[in-house]
């Protein structure tokens, strides 16, 4: 059976183009005719790099005739959050303000790496305003839409990276992750997302938001697939001072050795408040498949989103702090005006929340002298609808801008490696949180592929 | 002359200060986000840390 090139992961495609059974202009190609259709409902991209892509797929398929060694990517289409530079675009990361900047002259790091492995770059992608973002929603560009349910919020702010893969647009795209970009959304549109352990992926030539939470990942439709991009995008960088110096350790390799010998808790407390009956469904079919009957405590959790709240609002304002004073009126007024706040945040709590979380750090690492990995929401709901304001949390109705991360902003804030792993629930899906120590991204990574192997874990085709 | 309140005050000065211009209509959005933002830093500033607690972030020379 000839291959389906929408439905496809990365490594199916990556496969048949090294195999001859396609070509990867021909996936390229088909790539691009299901952007041209199915774009317009998802908003998802911003930038069609049509020529762009042709030119590599061409350089891939030449290379592949001439007998030259394929990458393990080959003729894997993906496209980037508008926060990547992509040379000869204007590097706009959600805002009115940016895309009057001259064109990138070089393509951030990760699209090289990608794209050394073989990969071809079809673009960049919707995202909230300058990252600051739960939902998805761009004033200047339109919503990302979410496939599963066009009327509803894909999440934020890597909306249309999540819109563009649970579409079928393309079968991996990068995003940014400061307090639960890639994950908040590869829940609400049932996906596979990798926040990655702080200063693991080189973030050299893309716009940031808050310099000591900032991270990039993947997104894509299996555990194997995110094994096989990070692994591309693995390594050392001195053009992000954040970027560890340390080698490449593969994932790809350890993912057949499943969840076996590995000990796995449930986070309690509060990660255990405020969920809906779906994020509990989904919670429960995870820990009954992994077996997992342990409850640990992050302790004090809701005081490091504080403290994750706190910081954000800060950073965020120091570096808007002139756009604000030249450009106020150009901003998304969602995102102004929490700006605004933010830097009117006397520098005394910064200090004190930077102090905090050294401390909370601490107590967190110590937890994995027991486990092996945490189980936690990914959200508390599935996907509200665009436009919506307030949500229930808890019995509170509360603004969903800020609170669709408040399960994931205690843990990107001390830098741990997640992977967010779809569940499949009718009709909109919901993902969980497998949170690992530092620089065991291979640890949640093989417990996703479990789930996925289980048949718990999916991440479902939308009826578009 | 009608009772100011202190936070609307405050937004109107840092304001001033900052050089942040803020037009009337944002008014009500900002303080709403930074009533939030100052609930979240108490809620910081009530953790007992030791006086050498290190910040997260560490520099190197």
């Amino acid at each position: 059976m000839p291959i389906d090139l929408a439905e496809a992961t990365a490594a199916e495609i990556a496969q048949a183009v090294r195999s001859g059974e396609t070509t990867a202009l021909a996936v390229t190609e088909a790539a691009l005719a299901r952007i041209a259709r199915l774009d317009p409902l998802l908003g998802a991209f911003t930038d069609v790099t049509a020529e762009r892509a042709r030119a590599q797929a061409r350089a891939i398929d030449a290379a592949r005739a001439a007998g030259k060694p394929r990458g393990a990517l080959a003729g894997v289409p993906f496209a980037v959050k508008n926060l990547f530079d992509v040379k000869g675009l204007a590097t706009r990361a959600g805002s009115k303000i940016n895309r009057e900047r001259a064109p990138a002259e070089r393509d951030s790091p990760l699209i090289e790496r990608l794209e050394a492995a073989g990969a071809v770059l079809l673009g960049a992608l919707n995202m909230g305003e300058y990252a600051y973002d739960f939902t998805g929603e761009n004033v200047h560009d339109g919503a990302s839409r979410n496939p599963h349910d066009t009327s509803r919020m894909t999440g934020g702010s890597s909306g249309g990276s999540a819109g563009a893969v649970a579409g079928r647009l393309v079968p991996l795209a990068l995003g940014s992750d400061t307090n639960g970009s890639i994950r908040v959304p590869s829940s609400l549109c049932g996906l596979f997302g990798l926040k990655p352990t702080y200063g693991r992926l080189s973030r050299a030539r893309s716009f940031p938001f808050v310099a000591s939470f900032d991270h990039l990942g993947p997104f894509c439709r299996s555990a194997r697939d995110l094994a096989l991009s990070y692994d591309a995008m693995q390594g050392p960088d001195p053009d992000d001072a954040a970027c560890v110096n340390r080698p490449a350790e593969p994932t790809l390799g350890a993912l057949e050795r499943g969840a076996d010998g590995l000990r796995i808790a449930v986070a309690g407390g509060y990660f255990a408040t405020g969920l809906t009956a779906e994020a509990q469904t989904a919670m429960s079919r995870v820990a009954q498949a992994l077996g997992a009957r342990r409850t640990v405590e992050l302790p004090e959790a809701q005081r490091a989103r504080a403290a994750a709240y706190v910081i954000t609002a800060a950073e965020g304002a120091g570096l808007h702090l002139d756009r604000l004073r030249q450009r106020a009126k150009d901003f998304d007024p969602a995102v102004r005006d929490r700006l605004i706040a933010g830097a009117m945040v006397p520098a005394t709590v910064v200090n004190r929340a930077q102090k905090f979380r050294r401390w909370y750090r601490e107590r967190v690492l110590a937890l994995f002298d027991e486990v092996d990995a945490i189980l936690a929401p990914a959200t508390s709901c599935t996907a509200p609808l665009i436009g919506q304001q307030t949500f229930r949390l808890d019995g509170v109705e509360m603004p969903v801008r800020p609170n669709l991360g408040i399960y994931t902003q205690p843990i990107s804030f001390i830098g741990l490696p997640v992977v967010a792993v779809p569940i499949p629930l009718a009709p909109l899906p919901i993902g969980i949180q497998v949170i690992a120590a530092p620089w065991r991204e291979d640890v949640a990574l093989r417990i996703a592929y479990a789930l996925e192997g289980a048949g718990v874990a999916a991440a479902p085709r939308p009826s578009l | 002359m009608a009772p100011t309140d202190p936070l609307d005050d405050f937004i109107v000065a840092a304001a001033e200060a900052l050089a942040l211009p803020i037009e009337p209509a944002w008014q009500p959005a900002v303080r709403a986000h930074l009533e939030v933002t100052l609930r979240f830093a108490r809620l910081v500033e009530e953790f007992d840390l030791p006086d050498d607690a290190e910040p997260a972030p560490v520099f190197r020379a």
